[in-house]
């Protein structure tokens, strides 16, 4: 994901690496990924002597691994991958692998600055996460819903605390999950627990839970909420932490709930991926207000205008606006506000608005082409594969990544040039 | 006219689920749960069936058990309607938990919901709806096989039916590229590539003990030059024994899952292997109970898609397969959506000689195994084998050695069969045929 932020916004393009021919040695380059500003590329590379290396902007790393997957940039533009070395795995950052070493490791997690990197590990069929290569002291019989909270500094998973044997239903029934902050799970068990949630300031933790075979609800540092539900979905923390809203089902339909007690009035038939605007003061949710009927809804008024399928929601910095990708008989667009651009396309990516929110900008796939749309215009200059974009922090300008041919290109333009 | 009077007589099977619930039943507990049951999940449908069925029984020759068991009418569509949810809606719930252990029975391991009786009904009632919603109450009251409720447990603690962990998922498929590389240079199972245009999905058992299905399927993209990948997190099972057990809630979270892994890489569409009911959970039923009318993403069924590959020249068949074959069309992708004659197609184009068995297409005779009854277990298996008889007679009739079948559950139910009754047959995947027969470049 491209960052606006330490950023070089000088207007143009420019070349960053070709990946067209792996060259002598190489049998192959993977899929390309850009770091946060758009100044480095990499890739695996597979190499001939049956090794894989990590190559970044034409250079290999120092090291050669016998496996290498999962390259992802942290959003401080750290380079990671996962690679396993004598049958054992962790993760490399910048070509220098983690002293701990596991069985399998999986599912980086990065904080929000890119200082902090969690990873889940396996070692002797035992589950938990590494937190910047310390290990949790506790491992688990199974260990998933991984989460690293805002601030990276500590670590939850669905945590079974008990052995299972095989088709122990009655056992299963009566719980042998939690969730563990840091490895320390809380003081009771459920039947399941999903969808883990951390507090904005890292402090509270809460979850779906089931209490019973037949009875969801929300618990919150593992107290549930004193009602149960047939279903719930993934509770979220408000912007000041002091409370936690979560959809719930009940006479078969669903409605947003906080603390337990019902909030929002109007039932429908799905609501899910409720969020808060910036400043907390409004929320928004997808919802299907009838049956095949999708949109957004905002503190529980659903905007008019309906789609098959309705995703990738997320409000303006300020919390004013918000825009969703939506499709309707297989064509995608932007919905902003209420309305949807007038153009379709064949895929749409999350729509992202400016720093300003006066823009909104989008990864749009046409004649299968993905290029960049902004307002619902494509932009004309782009050449190639469009992969990612950022707006600048005046919102004035906008970077962004393409891959054409195997030329992997950075490329900074000015609002208002180049419209299509 | 079809007599109401049919009893069940059975030989009794220990199943501790069932067990389990039924002890914590009472007669008021079943009452309150089955007339909230029936007033909050059922409406005009059922009452319309219900008023509509003038027991004819017509329905009876349709369904394999009754053909199976010499005819007995308590195996009949219509007889399983009349012990179960007919008595229920007729008591309005006041039965004893002994009703409620032998209407779970008849629900989850006397029917498949084949949906072959509809054809056969001369209303067209959705019998299967009905046993359903018998499934569905069961559930509510805990009253649910130990081997189906197993499976369940693991859709729930996993989101994928086999206890499959995280990393055993992604090490099984890192593990069969590298096997399938060793055949073919170059080849990879890409992993969580954002905007391929295709994500491949299977069921549990794949990775679990069908791992060779995975490498074929990597074999066969890659000589079509696919852009594709599957995923490295929770979402990659497409299949549900929830849809089966009555869990609806726990159906919709599998199916969520599913829709919104697909929709985070951003492919342009679902591939699914070669299965059956994980179709019609994804196609039909899951994804209409979380609201969509149809799918967000576009999905295809395997046979659709190797139909596509072939007839597009992506993949091109070197050899024909070295015997005739017969074909099975299993429930829920030809009876469901009309897919057999694509499946025929595609066989067609593999072997020498296709050999129908009678009846087929959308009357086919089910495997016995779907609709959940492989997983409610060995307590059940018996009833499973020599209520399909039927199918045995109609596989051996057809005098082939090989029988395709495009679904995971139909390899289950039709080995048991074929075990059984001492066919001399074996049985494929459409998979298993474009691996042995296409055309690869690197040899």
């Amino acid at each position: 994901m491209l960052h606006g932020h330490e950023t070089d916004w000088e207007v143009g393009e420019r070349k960053i690496a070709d990946l067209a021919a792996p060259g002598e040695g190489t049998d192959w380059l993977e899929e390309p990924h850009f770091s946060p500003d758009g100044m480095s590329v990499a890739a695996v590379a597979k190499l001939s002597d049956d090794t894989c290396t990590v190559r970044v902007n034409g250079e290999d790393w120092p090291t050669a691994f016998e496996k290498v997957w999962h390259v992802r940039f942290s959003p401080d533009g750290r380079l990671t991958a996962l690679v396993q070395q004598d049958g054992e795995w962790t993760l490399a950052v910048d070509g220098e692998p983690w002293e701990n070493t596991f069985e399998f490791v999986w599912n980086p997690l990065f904080s929000a600055d890119g200082a902090h990197i969690a990873l889940c590990v396996q070692s002797g069929a035992r589950y938990g996460l590494a937190v910047d290569d310390t290990p949790w002291e506790t491992l688990f019989a199974n260990a998933n819903n991984a989460t690293l909270s805002p601030d990276g500094r500590r670590t939850a998973a669905a945590v079974q605390t008990e052995p299972l044997g095989q088709a122990e239903i009655e056992k299963f029934e009566a719980g042998v999950f939690s969730a563990a902050v840091d490895a320390e799970p809380w003081s009771r068990n459920f039947v399941n627990v999903w969808s883990l949630a951390f507090s904005p300031d890292s402090a509270r933790l809460a979850a779906e839970v089931r209490t019973a075979p037949r009875e969801c609800t929300i618990a919150v540092d593992g107290a549930p909420w004193a009602r149960t539900y047939a279903s719930v979905w993934e509770p979220r923390f408000s912007p000041d932490g002091k409370s936690v809203v979560a959809p719930v089902r009940q006479g078969g339909g669903w409605i947003l709930a906080r603390d337990g007690q019902k909030f929002w009035d109007a039932s429908y038939v799905q609501l899910w991926h409720q969020m808060f605007s910036p400043d907390g003061k409004r929320i928004a949710a997808i919802v299907c207000p009838r049956f095949g009927r999708w949109t957004m809804a905002v503190d529980d008024r659903p905007w008019k205008e309906t789609f098959d399928v309705v995703t990738d929601a997320a409000f303006s910095p300020d919390g004013a606006r918000l825009a969703a990708a939506a499709a309707r008989d297989g064509r995608w667009t932007v919905l902003v506000d209420g309305h949807a651009w007038g153009r379709s396309f064949e895929r749409v990516w999350p729509p992202v608005f400016s720093p300003d929110g006066r823009h909104v900008a989008a990864l749009v796939e046409e004649d299968g082409r993905r290029r960049l749309a902004l307002d619902g215009n494509v932009l004309s200059q782009a050449r190639g594969d469009v992969l990612g974009f950022a707006f600048s922090p005046d919102g004035a300008k906008i970077l962004s990544t393409c891959l054409d041919g195997g030329a992997c290109i950075r490329r900074v333009e000015r609002l208002g040039n180049g419209r299509g | 006219m079809y007599s109401n009077g049919s009893t069940m007589t059975r030989e009794p099977v220990q199943d501790d689920g069932l067990a389990l619930g039924l002890a914590r039943l009472t007669p008021e507990r079943i009452a309150a749960t089955t007339q909230a049951f029936l007033k909050e999940e059922t409406g005009a449908r059922l009452q319309v069936y219900l008023d509509t069925c003038v027991h004819c029984g017509l329905c009876s020759e349709a369904c394999h058990y009754y053909l199976s068991h010499d005819k007995d009418p308590s195996y009949s569509p219509v007889g399983k309607v009349n012990q179960t949810i007919l008595q229920l809606v007729k008591k309005n719930g006041r039965v004893s938990p002994e009703f409620i252990g032998q209407a779970a029975r008849v629900a989850y391991t006397e029917c498949n919901l084949c949906r072959r009786c509809s054809m056969y009904c001369p209303f067209g009632i959705d019998i299967a709806y009905m046993v359903g919603l018998v499934r569905r109450l069961c559930f509510k009251l805990g009253v649910t096989p130990k081997y189906l409720q197993d499976t369940v447990n693991s859709h729930s603690a996993t989101l994928n039916q086999m206890w499959v962990r995280e990393d055993e998922w992604i090490d099984s498929l890192q593990w069969q590229e590298g096997e399938a590389r060793d055949e073919v240079p170059g080849l990879r199972i890409p992993l969580e590539k954002e905007g391929a245009e295709i994500m491949y999905s299977v069921i549990g058992p794949e990775p679990k003990f069908r791992t060779q299905l995975i490498y074929q399927a990597a074999v066969i993209m890659h000589a079509a030059g696919a852009d594709w990948t599957m995923p490295a997190t929770p979402g990659w099972d497409n299949s549900d024994m929830a849809m089966y057990s009555g869990d609806y809630e726990l159906m919709g979270r599998l199916k969520r899952a599913h829709f919104e892994t697909a929709m985070r890489l951003k492919v342009k569409r679902i591939v699914m292997g070669e299965c059956g009911h994980a179709f019609r959970s994804i196609h039909d039923v899951g994804n209409r109970w979380l609201g969509w009318r149809d799918r967000p993403i576009p999905v295809i069924h395997a046979v659709q898609y190797y139909h596509e590959l072939l007839t597009s020249g992506k993949i091109r068949i070197a050899k024909k397969y070295d015997e005739a074959v017969t074909f099975h069309d299993p429930c829920n992708i030809v009876r469901g959506m009309g897919l057999g004659d694509m499946g025929r197609e595609v066989a067609k184009a593999l072997t020498p000689e296709l050999v129908e068995m009678h009846p087929n297409r959308e009357h086919n005779y089910c495997c016995c195994a779907g609709g959940g009854v492989i997983n409610c277990g060995p307590p059940f298996r018996n009833t499973r084998v020599s209520g399909n008889k039927i199918k045995a007679e109609q596989l051996a009739a057809t005098g082939v050695k090989t029988v395709i079948a495009p679904c995971h559950n139909c390899h289950g139910g039709l080995e048991d069969i074929i075990h059984h009754y001492k066919l001399d047959m074996k049985i494929k995947f459409l998979g298993d045929l474009i691996y042995e027969c296409m055309e690869k470049p690197w040899e």
